[in-house]
């Protein structure tokens, strides 16, 4: 028998520190505000009122990358622009987490040619791939869920 | 003021500078004058400033590279630039165009005529690296600026992997260049 039950409804509760704190990084895991090409309007379909991150407690993009956890690499990266990609990674916060929304973004997809990076895991290490070009914001979802599932799993030991 | 009437602008140009103009030919009532380089600024002058002709408006500067093809005697050199000219007055186009050496990819920069030529110029540098003498300044405009060689141009590589599928995918991330975190 746990405190929990001893105590009644007394208002507490136990728990482990790592279900705490993973609790609370993917209850609120702010995603940056930055969509890169077409992809990005799905990512903005997903935000809005019809599926609605918010559910998930993340309530808006934040502008800033200091006050973000998630990066939602959202479109194809050209080669000019992955030095900037790779600064907003390091501006970033730990602990911090990218997804890599979309074919182009995950491997280039139909842009193969010079001017794109053939895949952003090539200039920042990615926890989560969504295919489709573009996803449906369930698919991105689905993949905002995949990666809670990941967070919650972390233990004390892999934290950073 | 009464307009002048419209003259003929390959009769014009080949009285006004016999020595500049190659060349003329018509395909589908489109006029192309391919002039000696030398005289490229002048002959491009001559259209814009002669009543009767009135190109005043660059409409777009473009290149073209006639790469694995050997050269011609219609087509001396490798690297091509086209002028597009149009004629507000009399409503008609015309395009102008240099051959450019492979060796010494230059030409005379036309920015002292139209000022818009500025970064139809500099794109041309960009993709296809033909310089523009006497250009203001002449940088990249599209790719970064410690890009390495000229993307439009039919020799350079058109990508750096392999088009990624389910029965190549394990060959192609043994080479992936990865990320750190
Ligand atoms: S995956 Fe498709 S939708 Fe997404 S950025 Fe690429 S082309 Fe656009």
């Amino acid at each position: 028998m746990g405190v929990s039950a001893k105590l009644g409804n007394l208002g507490v509760v136990t728990t482990t520190l790592e279900q705490a704190v993973n609790w609370g990084r993917t209850g609120a895991m702010w995603p940056l505000l930055f969509g890169l090409a077409c992809c990005a309007i799905e990512m903005m379909a997903t935000q809005a009122s019809d599926y609605d991150l918010s559910r998930f407690g993340m309530e808006l993009n934040r502008a800033s990358p200091r006050q973000s956890d998630l990066m939602i690499v959202a479109g194809r990266v050209t080669r000019k622009m992955a030095p900037v990609v790779r600064q907003l990674y390091d501006q970033m916060a730990d602990p911090k987490w990218v997804i890599s929304m979309g074919d182009c973004a995950s491997c280039g997809g139909v842009y193969n040619n010079y001017a794109v990076v053939q895949g952003v895991d090539e200039i920042i290490p990615v926890d989560v791939y969504v295919a489709g070009c573009p996803p449906r914001p369930e698919q991105l979802i689905h993949g905002i869920m995949t990666l809670h599932e990941r967070v919650k799993g972390e233990r004390i030991s892999q934290w950073a | 003021m009464r307009i002048p009437e419209a003259k003929d602008p390959v009769a014009a140009l080949r009285t006004a500078l016999p020595e500049a103009v190659l060349y003329a030919k018509d395909f589908r009532g489109e006029t192309t004058i391919v002039v000696h380089p030398q005289h490229l600024v002048a002959a491009l002058q001559f259209l814009r400033d002669t009543p009767g002709l009135v190109y005043n408006f660059l409409s777009d500067i473009s290149s073209v590279d006639y790469y694995p093809e050997p050269p011609t005697e219609q087509r001396p050199e490798r690297f091509a630039v086209s002028y597009h000219l149009l004629s507000m007055l009399y409503k008609r186009r015309i395009r102008v165009k240099v051959f450019v050496a492979e060796d010494e990819p230059e030409v005379d920069s036309i920015t002292s005529l139209w000022p818009a030529a500025n970064w139809l110029e500099r794109e041309i540098y960009d993709m296809m690296g033909i310089r523009f003498r006497g250009h203001p300044d002449l940088r990249r405009v599209l790719l970064a600026e410690d890009w390495d060689g000229h993307p439009l141009r039919r020799d350079y590589p058109l990508g750096y992997e392999q088009v990624q599928f389910s029965f190549n995918v394990e060959e192609i991330i043994k080479h992936k260049p990865l990320a750190e975190e």
